[in-house]
This record gives C-alpha cells, sequence and structure tokens, in this order.
C-alpha cells in the first residue's frame, strides 16, 4: 500500500522565531498548516491572523438554556404540579430560586463549553493522528516549537514546502505520513467474548442490584421498622394480634350501634334516610361490589363467585326480597343473617342504605316491565 | 533583607531552561515511590481506615452513635462540611480569581490548590450524606419524578447547597482537567513507560500543542475561571444561609455570606501554605515555588484574617445595637458560657497569631508560618464548632439547654476525613505533575517573543 502524505514539518529554537514563521508561512499563501509550541505563545494569534475564538457563544447559548431550565422547573415543580405554601413564600418564589438558577447557569455552560471545545472544535478524542509518535511531536512536547505544513493545502507542493520552510529558519524538516491503518474486524473471537462477558456482568449486576440488594439490610428503603404492622403476628400482646379490637363500651366514629341488634326483623319500620341520587348509587354500587358481590353476584343473582366453597347464597331478585321494605334489607346487611355474617364493622350507615338503593336499582332493572322501558328511553331523550 | 515590592518577583528563580522545569516537575511521576513517600501514605491511610471503621459502624447503628442530639441537632457533621468546603476554596481563588487578576505568581501553586480543592469537597461532600442517616437514599435529595408525586424544596438552603456544592465539585473538576490536558500530552510524549504512554494518551484525548487549538483553550480557560471565580463566592455564601436563613440567634445574621468566604479563604489559604510548605521541599520545587510566592499567601492570610476578626467584633456590635437581650444572650454565652475555651481558641488561633505577619522577616520565615498556618487551620475549625454548637446549645427555651460533647465516633469520623484529604493529596503528588508543566513553561525566561524585532508590527 501506498503512504498518504499528511504534511511536511519543521522545528524552531526560540518563540521569537516561531512567531517570524508562522507570519513567513501565512504571507506565502498557506491557508492549510498549523503552528505547535508547548504552551501558548502571546502575539501567535496575531502572527497566523486567526479569527477570535467563537467557543463564547456556545457558553453564552448553553449558559442561557441552564438559566432557562432552572427557573422552568422550579416553576413547574414548586408552582404546578405541587404547590405547597412555604414560609408564607409565593409558589413561585423568585428570590429564593436564584441560587439554584445560578448554579444550574454556570454548571451547563462549563460543562457546555469544555465538551463542545473538545469535540466540535477541536474533534477530539483523536490518538490517531499522523502527528502523534513523530520526532516532531515529542519536540513541540517538550522544549521546541514547530511548524506544519499540511498536503490539502491547495497550494501544497512537498519541494517548495520544504524550501519555503528552510528558508524561514526552520530545521529537522521532515514529511509525515497518515499511520497503516489496522483493519478493525467485528468478529474476532476475543472481541466477542469480551461482549459475552460485558453482558453476563452488566445483566447479572443488575439482576443482583434489583432483585437481592435492595431486599438486603441497609438498603431496603425503611422497610424494616420497628412497629407493628397491622396483618402481622406479634409478641407483644397476649392473643397475637398486631390490629387491636374495640376498647370495651366504646364507639368508633360514625358507627352509632343498630338498636335492633340480634333481633330476626325490626320491630319498628326504619325508614331509609336517603335520597337515591346519581351520586349515592355510585357509592351503593362500588361498595356492593366491594362487599356483597363475591357471593350475590355482580348483579344480585346469587351467582356466587365463591364456587361452593361455601353455602350459596340466594338471589337477591326473589319475590320474597323484592317484597321486602328498605328497612327489612338493611336489617340484614348490618345484622347478618343464619351463615351471612354481618357488616356492621365494615360499612358505613351512609353507605349502607346507598348498597340498598342500589339492590333496588338491581331489582328493577331484572324484573323491569315495557312500560319502564319506554319510561326510561323517554327520560333519555 | 532588603525586598523591592515595586518590581514583580520573577514566577521562576534560578534562570531554568524550559527543560529543566519540564524534567524538575516529571520526575516525581518517573520515579518510584520512595520510603519517606510510603510512610507518609501509611499515615494517612490509617487515618482514613479509622475514619472508615467509624462511618461504617454509623451505616450499620445510626447516627445515634455521634453525639449530637436535642437541643443540638447539628454537631460536628456540620462543623466538618464547612470547614472542609472553606479549605476547598482557597484552590479556586488561587486558580481563578488570581488567573483573572493577570498574577503571574499563581502558575507555580495553581495546579496543587486546585487538587487541593477537589479532595476538600470530595471530603466535606461525605458529611452532609452521611448526616442524612441513611445515605443510601440520598437519591431523595434530588429532584427526580418519584412514586410518592413529590418534589425537593427549591426554597430551602439545605437544598440550595446540594446544588452549589456539586455544581462547585463538578466545575472544579473540570477546570482542574482541562489544565491537565497539555500536561498528559507532554507526560505521554516524554515517557518510555508503554502502560503509562497509554494511559497519558487516553487522558491527553490526542492534544498535539497545536495553536489552533491553544487558541479555543486559552479561551475556554478565560471562560472557566470567569465562572468558577463567582461559583466559589456563591458556594460559601449558599453553605452560610443554612445557618443565616434561619430565625435562631448566633445564625440569623446578613453578615454572614462575606464573613464565610473571608474565612474559607482564610482557612483555605492556611492549609495550601502547610501543605505547599512540604510539597516544594520534598519534590525540590524550591525555584518553582519559591519564598516570594509563599509570602504573597502570608499576605492573603493576614489580610482574610483580619476580615475575620472585624467579623467577629461586627457579630457583638450588632447584638449590641439590635437591643435584642436574646441576641446579646447568645454572644456573650459565646465569649463566655460553658464554650468559653472554643470561642477564644478560634479568636487566639484567627485573629491575633496572623498578626505575626505584619513583619517581613516572619512572614518569609518557613517554620514559623509553618506554625501560623496550622493555627489558623485549628482556629477555623474552632470557628465553625463555635457558631454551630454554642448558637444552639442554649437558645430560647432554658428548660432545653443542654452541652454537647462529641463522641468516640465523631472524632474517629474528623480524623477519617483528614485521613481521606490527605491520602488523596499524597497520591495525587505521585500521579500527576503538581506544577502546571504548560503554564509554568509559558511564563519562564524568554518563554515569551521579545516584539523588538519585528518594528512593533503588535
Ligand atoms: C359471605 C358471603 C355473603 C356475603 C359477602 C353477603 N351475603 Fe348476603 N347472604 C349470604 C347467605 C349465605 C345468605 C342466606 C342466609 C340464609 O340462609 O338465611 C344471604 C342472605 C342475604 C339476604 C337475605 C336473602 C333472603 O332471601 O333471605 C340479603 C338481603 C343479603 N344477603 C344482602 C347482602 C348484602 C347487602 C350484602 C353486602 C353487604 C351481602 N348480603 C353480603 C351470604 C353473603
Amino acid at each position: 500500500m501506498e503512504k498518504k502524505l499528511f504534511g511536511v514539518t519543521a522545528l524552531f529554537n526560540t518563540p521569537d522565531e516561531i512567531i517570524k514563521a508562522a507570519k513567513g508561512v501565512r504571507e506565502s499563501g498557506y491557508v492549510k498548516y498549523d503552528v505547535f509550541t508547548p504552551y501558548p505563545i502571546h502575539g501567535m494569534d496575531d502572527a497566523m491572523k486567526l479569527k477570535p475564538s467563537k467557543l463564547g457563544y456556545l457558553t453564552l447559548g448553553f449558559g442561557l438554556t441552564g438559566t432557562f431550565i432552572a427557573l422552568f422547573s422550579m416553576w413547574f415543580t414548586m408552582a404546578m404540579d405541587y404547590p405547597m405554601i412555604i414560609g408564607g413564600k409565593p409558589f413561585f418564589a423568585l428570590p429564593a430560586f436564584i441560587p439554584v438558577t445560578f448554579e444550574l447557569t454556570v454548571l451547563l455552560a462549563t460543562l457546555a463549553t469544555v465538551i463542545g471545545m473538545l469535540t466540535f472544535f477541536f474533534y477530539f478524542p483523536n490518538n490517531s493522528h499522523p502527528l502523534h509518535d513523530t520526532t516532531f511531536m515529542k519536540a513541540v512536547s517538550h522544549d521546541r516549537y514547530g511548524v506544519c505544513i499540511e498536503s490539502i493545502d491547495p497550494k501544497f507542493d512537498i519541494t517548495k514546502a520544504k524550501t519555503a520552510l528552510s528558508g524561514l529558519g526552520g530545521y529537522d524538516i521532515q514529511e509525515i505520513y497518515y499511520p497503516e491503518k489496522s483493519d478493525i474486524r467485528l468478529f474476532d473471537p476475543k472481541f466477542i467474548v469480551f461482549l459475552i462477558v460485558v453482558a453476563a456482568v452488566t445483566s447479572g449486576a443488575i439482576y443482583f442490584a434489583l432483585n437481592k440488594l435492595v431486599y438486603m439490610q441497609p438498603f431496603t428503603w425503611m422497610q424494616h421498622q420497628q412497629k407493628l404492622s397491622a396483618q402481622a403476628e406479634t409478641k407483644f400482646f397476649a392473643d397475637k394480634f398486631s390490629m387491636r379490637p374495640k376498647v370495651e363500651g366504646t364507639v368508633a366514629r360514625g358507627y352509632i350501634p343498630y338498636e335492633f341488634k340480634g333481633l330476626a326483623a325490626p320491630t319498628t319500620e326504619i325508614v331509609n334516610p336517603t335520597f337515591p341520587s346519581e351520586k349515592n348509587l355510585a357509592l351503593g354500587k362500588k361498595k356492593f361490589l366491594t362487599f356483597c358481590s363475591p357471593c350475590h353476584g355482580n348483579y344480585g343473582d346469587g351467582d356466587s363467585r365463591l364456587r361452593g366453597q361455601f353455602p350459596n347464597p340466594p338471589s337477591l331478585h326473589s319475590a320474597k326480597v323484592r317484597g321486602w321494605n328498605d328497612g327489612n334489607l338493611y336489617h340484614v346487611l348490618v345484622n347478618g343473617q343464619n351463615v351471612m355474617p354481618s357488616y356492621e364493622s365494615q360499612i358505613l350507615p351512609e353507605e349502607r342504605w346507598a348498597i340498598v338503593n342500589y339492590i333496588r336499582v338491581l331489582q328493577k332493572a331484572k324484573n323491569a316491565t315495557l312500560e319502564d322501558i319506554q319510561a326510561v328511553r323517554k327520560e333519555g331523550k | 533583607m532588603k525586598i523591592d515590592y515595586s518590581i514583580e518577583a520573577p514566577a521562576i528563580e534560578g534562570r531554568l531552561s524550559i527543560a529543566q522545569i519540564e524534567a524538575l516537575i516529571a520526575k516525581p511521576l518517573d520515579s518510584k515511590p520512595d520510603k519517606k513517600f510510603l510512610l507518609a501514605l501509611s499515615v494517612s491511610g490509617s487515618a482514613l481506615a479509622l475514619g472508615a471503621i467509624c462511618v461504617l459502624m454509623t451505616f450499620y447503628f445510626g447516627i445515634g452513635l455521634w453525639g449530637n442530639n436535642q437541643p443540638v441537632g447539628w454537631g460536628f457533621d456540620i462543623v466538618n462540611f464547612v470547614f472542609w468546603v472553606g479549605i476547598g476554596h482557597a484552590g479556586t481563588l488561587i486558580s481563578a480569581i488570581l488567573f483573572l487578576l493577570r498574577q503571574k505568581w499563581r502558575t507555580g501553586i495553581a495546579r496543587f490548590a486546585e487538587a487541593m480543592t477537589i479532595f476538600a469537597v470530595m471530603t466535606a461532600g461525605l458529611f452532609p450524606a452521611l448526616h442524612t442517616g441513611r445515605p443510601w437514599l440520598d437519591g431523595y435529595l434530588l429532584p427526580y419524578p418519584n412514586q410518592h408525586g413529590l418534589w425537593v424544596n427549591f426554597t430551602s438552603p439545605l437544598l440550595w447547597d446540594v446544588f452549589a456544592v456539586s455544581t462547585y465539585f463538578t466545575v472544579s473538576l473540570v477546570f482542574w482537567y482541562v489544565g491537565l490536558i497539555p500536561d498528559f500530552a507532554s507526560l505521554r510524549d516524554r515517557t518510555t513507560s508503554k502502560l503509562k504512554k497509554t494511559i497519558y494518551s487516553i487522558f491527553s484525548l490526542g492534544w498535539r500543542h497545536s495553536h489552533r487549538n491553544w487558541q479555543h483553550y486559552e479561551k475556554a480557560y478565560m471562560l472557566l475561571a470567569g465562572f468558577a471565580t463567582p461559583l466559589v463566592l456563591s458556594v460559601h455564601t449558599i453553605v452560610s444561609f443554612d445557618f443565616a436563613v434561619s430565625i435562631m440567634p448566633g445564625w440569623h445574621a446578613t453578615i454572614f455570606p462575606p464573613y464565610f468566604v473571608a474565612g474559607a479563604i482564610f482557612s483555605g489559604f492556611a492549609m495550601v501554605v502547610t501543605v505547599l510548605i512540604f510539597v516544594r521541599k520534598i519534590f525540590d520545587l524550591e525555584h518553582i515555588i519559591t519564598v516570594n510566592h509563599l509570602e504573597k499567601m502570608n499576605k492573603v492570610i493576614l489580610a482574610t484574617g483580619m476580615m475575620v476578626g472585624y467579623a467577629y467584633a461586627m457579630e457583638f456590635f450588632i447584638a449590641w445595637y439590635s437591643g435584642n437581650p436574646i441576641e446579646q444572650f447568645v454572644f456573650i454565652n459565646r465569649a463566655f458560657g460553658p464554650y468559653y475555651w472554643a470561642y477564644w481558641i478560634m479568636v487566639s488561633c484567627n485573629v491575633l497569631f496572623p498578626q505575626l505577619f505584619w513583619v517581613r522577616k516572619f512572614r518569609r520565615n518557613i517554620p514559623l508560618m509553618f506554625v501560623v498556618s496550622i493555627f489558623v487551620n485549628i482556629g477555623m475549625w474552632f470557628e465553625r464548632f463555635v457558631i454551630t454548637v454554642t448558637s444552639l446549645h442554649r437558645d430560647f427555651l432554658p428548660s432545653s439547654w443542654g452541652y454537647y460533647t462529641p463522641t468516640l465516633y465523631d472524632i474517629g469520623i474528623l480524623i477519617g476525613s483528614f485521613g481521606l484529604f490527605f491520602t488523596l493529596v499524597i497520591l495525587f503528588t505521585k500521579a500527576l505533575p503538581v506544577v502546571s508543566i504548560a503554564e509554568i513553561k509559558a511564563v519562564a525566561d524568554g518563554a515569551q517573543p521579545t516584539h523588538h524585532e519585528e518594528g512593533g508590527s503588535h
């Protein structure tokens, strides 16, 4: 393979010489050349006639982006998504947001400047540049100053470039060639093994972290605490229950004791105090589906989901139940009936009546007459 | 001894050539660690190990092992945090502010001071993290969408701290790395070891000392210095807000931000002097880190020490002037209450001893400046102790007054923090050039063009 020329280099000994050389090269009309110095030399920008660096625009742009992101996210979190009054300040408390805004501005501007400079301006990382590992690079890295005229320059001509450089006082004039490319093979067995190892290690680590580590002390996210949890056994109480029964002789809020408790039927008629509004029926439906449907079925047909594990409950659409007044239904719910347990402790009076109203709706729906349907249709229009 | 302060002292003494400078700075990296190095490392490593044990015990048993409890909820953890963040400030001041002020003498010490900043902020960062009690949950400090539907409180100074310290650390690290890139390139082209060459190549990113790069590089360095300057001021200001935004007498003071910043620079410079005295001796860098540089730092110590002294006086004045009896009580209690000893250690170390630096002889006397810088470090640690603990231990309600005593774990973690800091510093001296090679070359004699022969074309 024929070697490809990158450029011609020359070394110089003093800063004055390199300034002169840079000027000379520029004045002979070269544009694709560069000067190499172990540290920045004052006056070189001028000698090379470089345009001022545009890096500042990047800094400005990203700095302002940081400002905007900070203010926007603080406005969103503190004033929109979860507004909370803190210290009597307004939700959008600008003075209190200044520190974070400032920090984010600086952070974004700094990172953008550096990352932008390295990638967009320098095309780094680049360790395979033809100049690397040359005696030229070693010299300019150390204490010499160098010039390189690149072969892509429109005016480039190898002999002319060399004479130009030596004419300017340069020594150790060299031709720099592109390094021969070693071809990268994707299916190199070593590479494949490497990939497999990486995959195994990462997936193993993720599995361990998510499935094991988070359940280990102390990463259990405060799961284990020295308190009794509702369903757990405890040694603290004689009956081993963590949940405590009501203290004798007390009444829980909202649960007024039922006056016909234990009787077969209420001795005086209990009047339904609620009006079956849409809201009330929605509550009734919700509670019916929660508490009653497992045995009585979703529509009260007695088609239990328990499938014979429990004596099948009767349908709520029997003539008997339809004939009952609301008070009777309420009584069964609160008091229980034979094998059906009492729901007194779980359902509030308001909700009990809502269930009764909802059962009435179910009954009406299952046994509707033609007139009922017509009436509903009319209302619907 | 006569010194003419009207001429700028040379940044490098002894007319070293550029090649000599590079060889001198790269020497510790090219040679094998010697006995002294290993001895120093084992001392700091033991301190670090002690701290690590105390920290692990704290993880396991919880922060109940520490001495802080009602009414003193902030103890050594916060004292150490403020102390170490403060130490970090000198580095940024030297590398950024003095850069903007075109102080050539900073070149010799900037790299080292920046490294100290990074290590000090790393050390500092541990304390708030530990102080939360469950450091593995510290992710909650960041605002991220979570299952609780909650956000962090952006109006809290403690959260500002999270942003300020993490930004400060990131920016310092980036600034430091940018400064290192050309040095990595020089080291890459200098070393003969293949492994070292690979490592240096990776970190140099392929830097070629090209002037087309230098141009942007210098611009970027300027911009970063420009950012780091307000940033460093903001960091300790925000740290002081942790106190000043509360309504505790003794904390609720508008003087806190400048007072804290001055204190930070004061303690940071003292720490830099302490460490540099050894570094210049051990690595034969006396020509690069000259007595003139140390003297300049001592002047800064003198100036900032007096600012701190002024703040101490002003706190008392304002307590009296405000006419607030509780405020007055807090300050009298500070100086004459149960913690009087801490207060007077602070005043004597921070205000009295630095006064020696008025005398030129003392400013240039290495053993003496070492002693004073150690005193200043002690004094500044006690300053944070005094602010934090004495304000808390007797507040509005006499029935809940108390006396804070640290436990052995507190002390162990404090020692461990020094261990961590010095271990990092010691490893740094052997792993990276302690002086910026490129920058120091640029200020050497004859390193810049003379500009005469061209007939004033610039
Ligand atoms: C654990 C299953 C179960 C649940 C849950 C249940 N029931 Fe019952 N229910 C029964 C059984 C079984 C009977 C028949 C009792 C008997 O033999 O008299 C019954 C009977 C009734 C009756 C009387 C029917 C009749 O023909 O005598 C009514 C009314 C009733 N339940 C209403 C409800 C309401 C309202 C709920 C919801 C709060 C409910 N039930 C929840 C099992 C249940």
